[in-house]
């Protein structure tokens, strides 16, 4: 059962990542039948589980500032900023859709 | 070595320039991602200074160390092996690194993995893969290299295993003393099997994850490569503990111990599981697997075969639910406050398509598109909640054993001795990781302690480790039984001729190899 164009299309988009060429599909194809052996498993009236540490109570400290004051610091490895601020190109600029772009998805 | 230190038989700078001497002549095994050699320096000299003054931190005072590239470790870059992170310098020390330093350790440099730690080889980084140094070794050369190649070193050599090659090799050739690994599928017991090292699976939850670059969150844990079982003791009880900037780590409160010299196991019970006589293992760990049980048994221990019956599905459902979270994990990665950024500008949302696609690697993309697959709402039911049901199936069967009274299962660490690099390749890392975790990944699913032992030499001259696993939190217990395992096998030192080169009684005497 193939992966239908669109979720290809949709998970490039989620993602941020491409397939790159038809190997990469092949290679999501792979890892669902793979993972399709987990409904072997019979698994009625089990909880899923987050964290082995479920029975505990998480470690949370007193609202008080520790630490900061490191702008410089952190600031230091972006390429791109002005002043105190990180840089990015202009956003709520969709991808192109799919038959605009160059992806090897056009060929499926 | 840390007596030597003390007694002023050898001082830290003398034994930080034999290491980073050895890491030169050593260059081949491709361990080392960053060699610190100047800061290495100045440490060791700060710990010469204490040393004089009779005021040494502790027993890792001066100790040369290697760390993980994908831990964080202030002004020194950090790579994670991969293109995203090229020329990243950190701007803070992980915690178990700031750890190791307060000790007045001496960190020598970064070591090599797979990209991300991704992979079960060494062999998927930016920086190429590692070599294992048993390759080299006189006992493989002369049990499997042909004479006629015998100076052809280039085409025998072997995998070091992985992901945390680059500190297993590092480790079993001498250039430090202690290295610091990551483990989230077996990342840490698999290349110290293969290298012929101790490799320690603290429990999920002992040490903090605060500045490892994270890869599954729910399961990863910092590991631990050493020569002998006490060094990872020595090392475990400078790492663990609560750290208020891990709120998994837990609170209850930490006391680091010493493994007795004298043990008795007859009082324990040790469980097999038969479930880890996985298809494919070979029948050389098959037959130490059962000479080690006879060793406990008659020393009196109990031994008795148990059932984990869902562990056939672990690697299914560490590979649903490590999609998943590498999906979520790997997002942090668009260019924009660190690591590589592509020079694509039109839009915030193609700079960071670009930039994903230059930095990572196949395996990296393949899995965060997988997660994203799992993670899709017409998925997630079936696929990553259904995992998360099957991992607690995984755990219960654990809690079973350890319930009906038995206090440590042995099994075999990897399905057989590292494969030569050019036969490693020829299947993708993902049917390699599904083939090697098979008898590593139940142990974090379950977030259990592991630890493998060094047990004995294959036909080919190179290492095979058994696997202990324990109960949670109970890593006195674990390391108890290992240390014991350790000194009824005797596992023989490696035969290495740059090794012998470089040292003067220091790192060839057995005491002297190890931290105490």
């Amino acid at each position: 059962q193939k992966v239908a164009l669109a979720v290809l299309d949709h998970l490039e988009q989620l993602a941020l990542v491409d397939f790159r060429d038809a190997e990469g599909i092949e290679r999501l194809q792979k890892a669902i039948q793979f993972a399709d052996h987990l409904h072997e498993v019979n698994t009625d009236g089990v909880e899923p589980m987050d964290s082995v540490l479920e029975d505990r109570c998480l470690y949370l400290r007193e609202d008080d500032v520790t630490e900061g004051n490191c702008t410089k610091d952190l600031l230091k490895n972006a390429r791109e900023k002005v002043e105190e601020y990180f840089v990015a190109p202009p956003g709520n600029i969709p991808l192109p859709k799919l038959e605009e772009r160059e992806t090897v998805l056009q060929g499926s | 070595v840390s007596a030597a230190l003390k007694e002023g038989q050898v001082t830290p700078t003398e034994l930080c320039q034999r290491c980073l001497s050895l890491i030169k002549s050593t260059k081949f095994l491709n361990a080392y991602v960053t060699v610190a050699e100047e800061t290495a320096l100045k440490q060791a000299e700060e710990s010469e200074k204490r040393y004089r003054r009779g005021q040494p931190l502790g027993v890792l005072d001066g100790i040369p160390i290697a760390v993980k590239d994908n831990f964080n470790t202030a002004g020194i870059e950090t790579t994670c092996a991969s293109n995203m992170l090229k020329g990243y310098i950190s701007p803070y020390n992980a915690t178990v690194v700031q750890k190791l330093l307060d000790q007045g350790a001496v960190l020598l440099g970064k070591t090599n993995l797979d990209e991300f730690a991704m992979g079960s080889g060494s062999t998927d980084g930016v920086f190429g893969p590692v070599r294992n140094p048993w390759s080299y070794s006189r006992q493989y050369k002369e049990k499997s290299v042909p004479k006629s190649h015998s100076e052809d070193k280039d085409s025998h050599w072997v995998v070091t295993g992985g992901s945390s090659g680059g500190s297993a090799a590092a480790v079993s050739s001498f250039t430090c003393f202690a290295a610091l690994g990551s483990d989230t599928g077996g990342s840490t017991r698999n290349p110290a099997a293969h290298c012929g090292v101790v490799g320690l699976k603290p429990t999920y939850g002992l040490i903090s994850r605060h500045g490892l670059i994270p890869l599954v969150n729910s399961m990863d844990v910092p590991g631990i490569l050493t020569r002998c079982v006490d060094d990872a003791a020595v090392v475990l009880g400078s790492l663990a503990g609560h750290d208020p900037k891990d709120s998994t780590t837990i609170q209850d409160n930490f006391k680091p111990f010493e493994l007795p010299s004298l043990i008795d196991v007859s009082k324990l019970s040790i469980g097999i599981p038969k479930e880890y006589h996985a298809p494919g293992l070979s029948s050389e760990i098959l037959s130490l697997w059962s000479k080690a049980a006879d060793l406990f048994k008659n020393a009196g221990a109990k031994v008795i075969e148990v059932s984990l019956p869902h562990t056939r599905y672990s690697i299914v459902c560490y590979h649903v639910l490590c999609s998943a979270e590498v999906a979520s994990n790997m997002a942090r990665f668009d260019g924009l406050q660190y690591g590589h950024r592509s020079d694509v500008n039109k839009s915030t949302e193609s700079m960071y398509a670009a930039t994903r696609r230059e930095g990572f690697n196949d395996v990296v993309r393949g899995r965060i598109l997988s997660g994203n697959y799992f993670l899709l709402k017409q998925n997630y039911e079936n696929y990553f909640i259904k995992a998360q049901k099957v991992r607690r199936l995984i755990a219960n069967d654990f809690v079973k054993v350890f319930r009906s009274g038995v206090d440590i299962l042995l099994t075999p660490t990897t399905l057989s001795d590292a494969v030569p690099y050019t036969e490693f390749i020829k299947e993708d890392n993902r049917t390699r990781s599904t083939e090697d975790d098979i008898l590593t990944q139940a142990a974090n699913m379950a977030g259990l302690p592991a630890i493998n032992v060094p047990t004995a030499l294959s036909e080919r001259g190179l290492p095979v480790g058994l696997q202990f696993i324990g109960r949670s939190f109970q890593e006195k217990q674990l390391l108890t039984v290992a240390k014991w395992f350790e000194k009824q096998v005797k596992f023989p030192m490696i035969q290495l001729e740059e090794v012998k080169k470089h040292d003067h009684g220091v790192f060839q005497h057995q005491k002297s190899a190890s931290l105490l």
